[in-house]
């Protein structure tokens, strides 16, 4: 199952490259990378550490810029020639890889952040939807909770939501669950997919963890080792909507095979130039 | 309920012994000549705690010794608010914009390991009250500590809280305010609690070497108390002065220590 004509969310990589430092000292961090996620579609990026993956995910949220190429949303460029770094905008909501819940908020007033910010609604229609977004994705009854009292996978799924009330078209995940233990991690998993078939958006999702990537996505990328290209693209034909089922099914074992020969490659590349894994 | 069981009560029990037992070795200490048989030369003349609260018990009744308390508390209150009000923008300022950085931090740097009672002979030239002179050492006291406890704050807040700030659409003003400002919170009490604790050190010292100000005797503070409290060999209240700044330090800890948590809920319930 693909979501049913999403609306928008369609973000098109065309040929990236960004290197830091000039010259002779210049590093490529991001390689000619083109990459195209229709609109509403799940797409898992894998790599070695530091291939740049991040860097990539840094470039469509606008914090900081590319040296070339051109970054596509809906038909509108955020970053290309003429304009090197992208505006951060309410429609390219990052998950980071700790956290960025604002510790000094509670998770109310951080879920209704984004929107108070824009001001989009009314106080009392921004608070309504925060809360029914919760109790969607079952938090109901922490509102009043400062984010360091809740459990780190609470605290996942409560960025989440926050990410979510800002309509974005895109989302950005960058190993989002990586702290976890995987027990939680794997409740997350599901619970992430719970919630994109009730909001179908895209999403572009950073990750190490092979079997997340294949449980979670359309489609799996796999990223040479820096500076970072896609070298494979993996169509994850096990239909939607999993559950933790598929986990032990022949065609998730024989990608996971396929996928994990590809990304070895990569990373003893990597380990051979020095690059060891941080 | 057990209440010897209860974990606060538990606490005040031991406080409670440990202060009997401090007093207790006193009063022998002071009242053995010999220290106990160790010769401690000028050991003797530490009055023993029954005759230093005696002299207390007389000195309540003696509005020239809550006189002092009002001219010090006054005075700390002055140059600690003045230290605030002037070090929390200043430290914002120096973490958020690297040029002022540049041109106000090495005159920070020399300025800052000056002693605050090597102002004190420059603070009477400059200042035209005796008043002022005092209050503005017990605002240098306070000023360094709160502005480098904002700008250490300040300047290591996550650039993750910026970039998601950004991301859902909060620019300029909004930033600062929503993220900057409560980010450093935490920062400003404790460099407000470090820096209080100074302003009652400093004040003391300040006030003994400036002969405690104009209005005389009286209106000298806390410090000119225990001072002409020693020059008059009264000393047993050299040593009520000393236990009164101690406690009145306490007490200014302790109220900051509740505006802090007042001010920062999420790190009081984490």
């Amino acid at each position: 199952m693909r979501a049913e004509a999403p609306r928008r969310g369609r973000l098109s990589i065309e040929d990236v490259v960004k290197t830091y430092g000039r010259g002779e000292a210049a590093v490529a961090a991001v390689d000619h990378c083109s990459i195209e996620i229709p609109a509403g579609e799940i797409c898992m990026v894998v790599g070695p550490s530091g291939c740049g993956k991040t860097t990539l995910l840094n470039a469509i949220a606008g914090f900081h810029d590319i040296t070339s190429g051109r970054i596509v949303l809906d038909g509108e460029t955020l970053c290309g020639p003429g304009r090197p770094q992208a505006r951060p905008g309410a429609d390219r909501v990052v998950v980071f890889q700790n956290g960025a819940l604002f510790p000094w908020k509670t998770v109310l007033d951080n879920v209704c952040f984004g929107p108070r910010m824009q001001g989009r609604a009314g106080a009392r229609e921004i608070e309504q939807r925060a809360r029914a977004l919760m109790a969607e994705a079952g938090l109901a009854g922490c509102e009043r909770s400062y984010p360091a009292e809740l459990s780190s996978g609470t605290r996942r799924r409560v960025e989440i939501v926050r990410a979510l009330m800002n309509d974005p078209s895109v989302l950005l995940f960058d190993e989002p669950y990586r702290a976890l233990d995987s027990l939680t991690r794997s409740v997350m998993h599901e619970s992430l997919l719970q919630t994109w078939y009730r909001d179908p958006v895209t999403i572009f999702f950073i990750t190490h963890d092979l079997e997340e990537a294949i449980f979670l996505g359309h489609r799996l990328v796999v990223m040479t080792a820096r500076p970072c290209r896609p070298k494979a693209v993996i169509e994850i034909d096990i239909p939607h909507p999993r559950d933790y089922g598929v986990l032990t099914s022949p065609r998730f074992r024989a990608l996971m095979a396929e996928a994990s020969a590809l990304v070895r490659e990569e990373a003893e590349q990597a380990f051979a130039a020095g690059d060891a894994e941080r | 309920m057990n209440l010897l069981a209860d974990p606060r009560t538990r606490a005040t029990r031991r406080a409670l012994v440990s202060l009997v037992a401090f007093a207790l070795l006193w009063e022998l200490g002071a009242r053995s000549k010999a220290w106990f048989g160790v010769a401690v030369p000028w050991v003797g003349h530490v009055p023993p705690p029954s005759a230093v609260l005696a002299a207390w018990v007389r000195l309540l009744g003696d509005p020239g010794y809550w006189q002092s308390w009002v001219a010090s508390l006054l005075r700390v209150l002055a140059g600690f608010t003045a230290a605030m009000a002037v070090g929390i923008p200043l430290g914002l300022l120096l973490a958020m914009n690297r040029v002022c950085r540049m041109i106000f931090f090495p005159v920070l740097e020399l300025l800052r390991p000056i002693p605050p009672l090597a102002w004190v002979p420059a603070a009477i030239l400059f200042w035209p009250t005796q008043e002022l002179s005092i209050a503005f050492v017990t605002f240098v006291g306070a000023f360094f500590t709160i502005v480098l406890n904002v700008v250490g704050g300040a300047g290591a807040i996550d650039v993750r809280y910026f970039q998601a700030a950004r991301a859902m659409g909060a620019t300029g003003w909004n930033v600062f305010r929503r993220v900057v400002l409560p980010a450093t919170v935490p920062a400003i009490v404790v460099g407000a609690a470090v820096g209080m604790g100074i302003t009652w050190e400093v004040v003391v010292a300040a006030e003994m070497i400036s002969g405690g100000g104009s209005s005389g005797a009286t209106g000298g503070g806390m410090g000119f108390f225990i001072w002409n409290s020693y020059i008059g060999g009264a000393y047993e209240q050299i040593v009520v002065g000393m236990i009164s700044i101690g406690i009145a330090g306490y007490a200014c800890s302790e109220a900051l220590r509740r505006l802090g948590a007042r001010v920062t809920p999420w790190l009081v319930r984490a």
